[in-house]
């Protein structure tokens, strides 16, 4: 169980962002190494100075699907930036920051929050994938 | 000895929910040497799945599955 796994995170509400880290969190504990590549609207959420914000719901949550995130929060659910921190912790975790993205939203590296590696652009991220398996979320 | 009495680290995962007791179990399973014995209680329903999925990914054997209320107890040995 140790096939490379590259990931592309592109929407950036909290309910995609938790299932995405969910993902790395369960494929490094296996042992397999994860490539996430950071692209679009997901960036924002990786800025130091917004990791910790209300980052919304994709719209088919609805008002059902808010309270039971709500809910989950209280009863002390780890957010999706400490489950991606644990993983990285269980080592064969790689965040990097898609370069074109960086120019679309106007963000430097130093914006990022330390759990981003760097920057790279597609070739690189499409190099590290190999012939593992893609993920788009 | 039995495998209860001779258990070297417990891991306290109640009320995280999927995938962090395995995270957990699998960052704390590091510090043992082989054969060692750890406890992993957790209160994630899809924990019992995923315990047998990660022993068997991993090679640290499942020893013991059990459920007691809403709690699930694991025996882990280190590969």
């Amino acid at each position: 169980m140790s096939e490379p796994l590259a990931i592309s995170l592109f929407s950036g509400t909290d309910d995609r962002l938790n299932a995405a880290a969910v993902l790395v969190a369960g494929a490094a504990a296996l042992g397999r190494p994860v490539h996430v590549f950071l692209q679009y609207w997901v960036l924002d959420a990786f800025r130091s100075d917004r990791i910790g914000a209300d980052h919304g719901l994709a719209p088919e949550a609805g008002a059902d699907g808010l309270n039971a995130v709500h809910r989950l929060q209280r009863l002390g659910q780890a957010p999706w930036h400490e489950t991606l921190r644990q993983a990285k912790e269980l080592g064969g975790v790689e965040i990097q920051a898609c370069s074109l993205s960086m120019d679309l939203l106007d963000i430097t590296e130093s914006d990022l929050d330390p759990l981003v590696d760097g920057v790279e652009g597609v070739t690189a991220f499409w190099l590290t994938a190999s012939d593992g398996q893609v993920v788009f979320i | 000895m039995t495998v209860t009495s001779s258990i070297t680290k417990i891991v306290d995962a109640r009320g995280l929910s999927c995938p962090l007791p395995i995270v957990k179990t699998a960052l704390a399973i590091r510090e043992l040497a082989s054969g060692e014995v750890i406890e992993v209680l957790a209160t994630d329903p899809g924990s019992t799945k995923d315990f047998i999925a990660w022993s068997k990914a991993t090679g640290h054997e499942l020893v013991e599955s059990t459920v007691d209320g809403n709690v699930f107890r694991y025996i882990l040995r280190k590969k």
